[in-house]
């Protein structure tokens, strides 16, 4: 028996498949600037979008999953972008570091988190909540085609599951 | 995520782009000023890093903020006093520009 406790976090309050996904506009963090965007301007230049939320950047959770999705060429097989609650600064930084060819919003109040029903408090952590490790396909007319939200914690996708799932094999 | 991912064509995006810093009071002049005038535009914050601003240096030749892209005129500059007479003589009272002035 192991003996470090998994958190159950109980079910999430997502939009699931079928259900219109939240529209939002964050700074979107490159590594060279920031800008405010919105998820549907992001869809109508690229189509069907990828959005995985996941903790802070500081966090190895949040590493863990970017660096399994640049592994996996997530980005050269579907449009994807990231949610955090970092600030740009910070998104900045942990793109630079690890030089990942993807885009990430900065939701440091984590608002979009909330929106979409998967806000996480951090054990009480006093003033911060942040996403839930969480993947939306988001479609053309901004449904939801699909959807993954962590209920443990920690918790990983199943990422041979979602490339299944999202058609990224 | 690449430098070529911002197609200059994008269907609703301000026809203005203003590198900036956070807290650079040469880029907060023209903001003011892009404000007075009621222009819309898209902020673009960059890195506080000289050396690391390789977006403005690719699209301006320099590594300084603020800058400028103004595709109403085909125009990018950078220098705030450079801006601020641009902007001034194309859009404020008495504008002389002949092309986009008025949008």
């Amino acid at each position: 028996m192991p003996d470090f406790e998994v958190v159950d976090l109980g079910p999430a309050d997502n939009p699931e498949a079928g259900d219109e996904a939240p529209d939002f506009t964050r700074p979107l963090v490159t590594d060279e600037y920031w800008e405010n965007r919105s998820l549907s301007e992001l869809v109508a230049e690229h189509g069907r979008t990828i959005v995985v939320f996941t903790p802070m950047t500081g966090s190895f959770l949040a590493k863990y999953v970017w660096d399994e999705l640049a592994e996996r060429g997530w980005d050269e097989k579907a449009h994807v972008v990231g949610v955090t609650a970092s600030t740009p600064y910070g998104v900045k930084r942990f793109l630079e570091d690890n030089e990942y060819p993807f885009t990430v919003f900065a939701d440091p109040a984590a608002d979009v988190a909330r929106d979409y029903g998967i806000d996480h408090d951090l054990d009480g952590m006093a003033g911060i909540t942040e996403p839930r490790p969480a993947v939306f396909a988001v479609g053309e007319d901004l449904t939801v085609e699909d959807a993954w939200v962590g209920t443990d914690w920690p918790d990983f996708p199943d990422y041979d599951d979602l490339e299944e799932r999202f058609g990224l094999e | 995520m690449s430098s070529t991912s911002a197609p200059t064509t994008a269907s609703d995006d301000p026809p203005i782009t203003f590198y900036r810093l956070q807290g650079c009071p040469y880029c907060e002049r023209v903001a003011r000023l892009l404000n007075e005038f009621d222009l819309e535009y898209q902020s673009r914050f960059v890195e506080p890093m000289h050396s690391d601003r390789n977006v403005v240096k690719r699209v301006a030749g320099v590594r300084t903020v603020p800058v400028v892209v103004d595709e109403n005129t085909g125009i990018t500059m950078a220098e705030s006093a450079n801006i601020v007479e641009y902007l001034e003589s194309t859009y404020g009272d008495g504008a002389t520009a002949t092309d986009g002035g008025e949008v």
